[in-house]
């Protein structure tokens, strides 16, 4: 693109942004115009600072058109979504760590566990996993279309944009900008600009398939595809709102039982189309790529697609069951989400059933082992879904942490762990290495991050589920028997524990961080190398140059 | 890629990044799990109200209601209730004890009552903090009869806008400068003294004389506390606000006025009964 124009738009944004610090009224909103100009300023220098002027006149960025695909970008994609991962595993783990001793909160409004509990959700969902789907969907959809990314440098701005959205968003959070709005907190000016960046990235998405030498269209592909449009569509609806003049303040187009409904429809979706769709392309993928067999069943993919993609958008009404939504859409939630229990374990049965003949990889390829268990994950939460979806169900578990159990045994089990995964099989094609530092240290970081699972998601179960028991806990007298601080005391223990599960996850994302970071080096661990039941090493170097070409 | 043997089905033949596909069916007891839960949903959808119209949504067969239902169930537990105490409200309050079936039904409705209201002070086992009087005990401030605990529960402590509040002053001798410095250390040791803990008897001796001049008014001459004024009993070892010398001595110099909320500005004559019974039930009614 021409550097003119390009500079022209980072040097306006600038001037908006001084605009936001001239005419605020309140500090955090004069602060994100210093965060803005910022980003622009450093934008503008780097465009200038890099750009080469071609033999034919153009003043332009430089794209190396020399390597085969642009993979540059994916790097940068591999080390934020490492960053962003620990840094949203650090503030779970202090929110875990406020519930169960509430002195945490610090006294301080900066760290109360209203403003650090959305930096959590945001920070592991939208950073870490958001990261990790950008990065993971440039990776693919090169490979399975045989075309460099469209659009020249058009993905880097994609990658710095989404991270000037995050940094936006996580210091509104703790700066106390929020529109109140369940994983969709930021205002309405980090919400323009996000729809610029997520726009940027669907086309340099679609342009790649658009411009592929390949006959067909890799499902992997279908899944990315349909994650980024819905995603979009989800984002414009949820956030339409006015805002309250030139200010970190706006009010929502909707209002009572149909802004729940609305936000519901995008939370329960942003499950559906982030943490599933586009996870389920990055399993269609790497778990054929690691385990070298073939997809297990096309016309299954085919049929749990369609089936998923149209039966997922209409079961968000099952958040709101007994409440002042009217019956008909609960009962309509609930029998679309009860549907949805076979398409969505299509998926599961198309990743594990691709290693069928292989089984033993799970024993020797510690790799294979992290998206099995993460598969694993996906089918227990996906068939707890409906259940919970349930009606009857639902008015125990509604508003208890078996909720929040629930939801953490999909994260961290299906999310987390196929993330993982991923980042090892990307780093040493990346960064061209023979293989990762340590084989090993990835047991670590696994049997780490199971034990924090089950910790977490176990304490959470019976935490929620005493919680629904003694909430609903009639007398013969016709009295509830316990209050709410009775409740709250009873919980503590199972407080703790979550914490501990916590701590032990996070302490597998350092493992792996570390794994990665001299992986990048290009370092070797001296160790024993892994062996499969018959004792031959099962260590399996990358061919050089990197494989996947 | 591993090329697929002669045993295994075909693949679809297209290959992406050498990732290929099984031409594999689709497993049966997928599909069929699949159609069951269509014909689920399609029953449910017969059962329960579900297709919205122009004037309504269908109303399902069973004719289901989450409001009717939530309805009758509340309908059905405050009959209950009704019935259990009927008649609570006709008598006097200090009658209540003297009606075992009555007073049960009141102390359950009032144990429900107390872990909303009252817990936040008062704990949830009545037990109190430092500052908020343990319930359980027989040191009242202000009486522990049914009568005297409605009153407090009715109008409060030191609530300024009612008339019937219950209200009582301590001097801060120290702060205001009632007492110097040295003459608050020697009343301090009396109380110390007449507390039962171990103390300097020249000193306390010394602190007896004021004490005889400042505080019998309301501890009364034996310090053993007078229920008309709210003062407590000093020699009881139960102490609101700590027993300790340094305790003790903040509480003589700055004084301590704690208040409650008038709660029937908030709830109905029947819930504060309740509560009164309940309260009375905990140990130290008296």
């Amino acid at each position: 693109m021409n550097v003119l124009f390009q500079t022209g738009a980072y040097l306006l944004a600038a001037f908006m942004a001084l605009f936001m610090i001239a005419t605020a009224t309140t500090w955090p909103f004069a602060a994100h115009g210093v965060v803005i100009l910022a980003a622009a300023a450093i934008a503008a220098v780097y465009t200038v600072g890099g750009a080469r002027f071609t033999p034919n006149g153009s003043w332009i960025l430089p794209d190396h058109p020399e390597d085969r695909y642009k993979d540059d970008v994916i790097r940068a994609g591999v080390i934020a979504t490492s960053f962003w991962g620990v840094v949203g595993l650090l503030v779970g783990v202090v929110v875990a760590a406020q519930l169960s001793f509430p002195l945490l909160n610090l006294d301080t409004e900066f760290t109360t566990f209203g403003r650090l509990r959305p930096l959590h959700t945001s920070a592991v969902i939208f950073a870490f996993g958001g990261n990790a789907l950008i990065a993971t969907s440039f990776w693919v959809v090169q490979r399975t279309c045989r075309a460099r990314l469209a659009f020249g440098n058009l993905a880097w701005f994609v990658f710095w944009g989404y991270q000037l959205f995050i940094v936006l968003a996580a210091t509104g959070y703790v700066f106390g900008i929020t529109q109140s709005r369940e994983y969709a907190e930021p205002e309405w000016y980090v919400d323009l600009w996000l729809t610029v960046v997520w726009v940027a990235y669907l086309a340099v998405f679609l342009g790649t398939l658009v411009k592929r030498r390949e006959p067909h269209i890799y499902v992997a592909n279908w899944f990315y595809l349909a994650f980024i449009v819905t995603i979009a569509m989800l984002h414009i609806v949820n956030n339409l709102a006015v805002p309250a003049g030139f200010s970190a303040k706006s009010y929502s187009l909707f209002s009572g039982v149909q802004d729940a409904l609305t936000q519901w429809w995008y939370g329960h979706n942003a499950v559906g189309f982030f943490l599933t769709a586009g996870f389920l392309g990055m399993m269609y993928y790497f778990v054929p790529k690691q385990a070298n067999r073939p997809v297990y069943s096309y016309r299954l993919s085919i049929v749990h697609f369609w089936s998923l993609i149209f039966l997922y958008i209409w079961a968000g009404p099952h958040h709101l069951h007994f409440t002042a939504l009217p019956d008909w859409a609960q009962t309509l939630g609930m029998v679309f989400s009860v549907m949805l229990w076979m398409p969505s374990w299509g998926g599961m049965i198309n990743g594990l059933m691709t290693l069928d003949n292989v089984w033993d990889k799970i024993r020797t390829d510690p790799i294979i082992r992290m998206f099995v268990a993460s598969l694993a994950f996906y089918g227990m939460s996906t068939f707890e879904g409906p259940v919970m979806s349930i009606r009857a169900v639902n008015s125990l578990s509604h508003y208890t942490d078996w909720t929040i159990g629930h939801v953490h045994s999909g994260a961290l089990g299906w999310n987390g762990m196929i993330t993982f995964a991923c980042l090892y099989f990307l780093t040493p094609r990346l960064w061209k290495r023979e293989r990762l530092y340590s084989l090993r240290m990835i047991n670590w970081h696994f049997w780490l991050a199971m034990a924090g699972i089950v910790l977490y998601a176990s304490s959470m179960w019976v935490a929620g589920i005493m919680q629904g028991l003694m909430w609903r806990e009639f007398n013969a007298e016709g009295y509830l028997v316990y209050g709410f601080s009775e409740v709250v005391a009873a919980m503590h223990p199972y407080y703790v524990i979550r914490l501990l599960g916590g701590l032990l996850y996070f302490g597998g994302s350092l493992v792996m961080v570390y794994n990665l970071w001299r992986t990048i080096r290009g370092d070797v661990r001296a160790e024993a190398p892994l062996v499969d039941s018959s004792g031959k090493s099962a260590e399996r170097p990358l061919p050089q140059p990197a494989a996947a070409e | 890629m591993s090329d697929p043997s002669s045993t295994e089905p075909g693949t679809t033949g297209h290959e992406w990044d050498g990732i290929q596909e099984w031409n594999k069916p689709i497993p049966r007891w997928w599909l069929w799990i699949f159609y069951a839960t269509i014909v689920f949903a399609g029953v449910w959808v017969l059962l329960y109200p579900a297709i919205p119209g122009i004037r309504g949504a269908t109303p399902g067969l069973l004719g289901y209601s989450s409001r009717a239902n939530v309805r009758a169930e509340i309908a059905a537990v405050e009959a209950g209730r009704e019935q259990a105490v009927k008649g609570m409200m006709d008598i006097p309050i200090n009658d209540l004890p003297n009606h075992p079936q009555l007073m049960q039904a009141a102390v359950a409705g009032g144990q429900s009552a107390f872990k909303i209201y009252c817990v936040q002070c008062h704990g949830t086992g009545a037990a109190g903090s430092k500052g908020y009087p343990n319930l359980n005990d027989d040191d009242w401030l202000w009486g522990g009869d049914m009568e005297s605990i409605h009153t407090t529960i009715q109008h409060g402590i030191r609530q300024p806008d009612d008339d019937d509040t219950r209200i009582s002053a301590m001097p801060a001798f120290g702060r205001d400068g009632i007492l110097k410095p040295a003459e608050v250390d020697a009343v301090v040791e009396y109380v110390v003294q007449i507390s039962g803990q171990k103390a300097n008897p020249a000193l306390a001796a010394k602190g007896g004389v004021i004490f005889q001049q400042q505080c019998v008014a309301c501890h009364g001459i034996d310090g053993k506390g007078l229920r008309e004024f709210g003062a407590p009993n000093l020699t009881d070892g139960i102490w609101l606000y700590g027993g300790s010398r340094a305790d003790i001595r903040h509480t003589v110099w700055n004084a301590h006025a704690g208040v409650m909320p008038a709660w029937k500005t908030h709830l109905s004559e029947e819930t504060i009964r309740k509560l009164t019974a309940y309260v009375h039930s905990l140990g130290g009614g008296e």
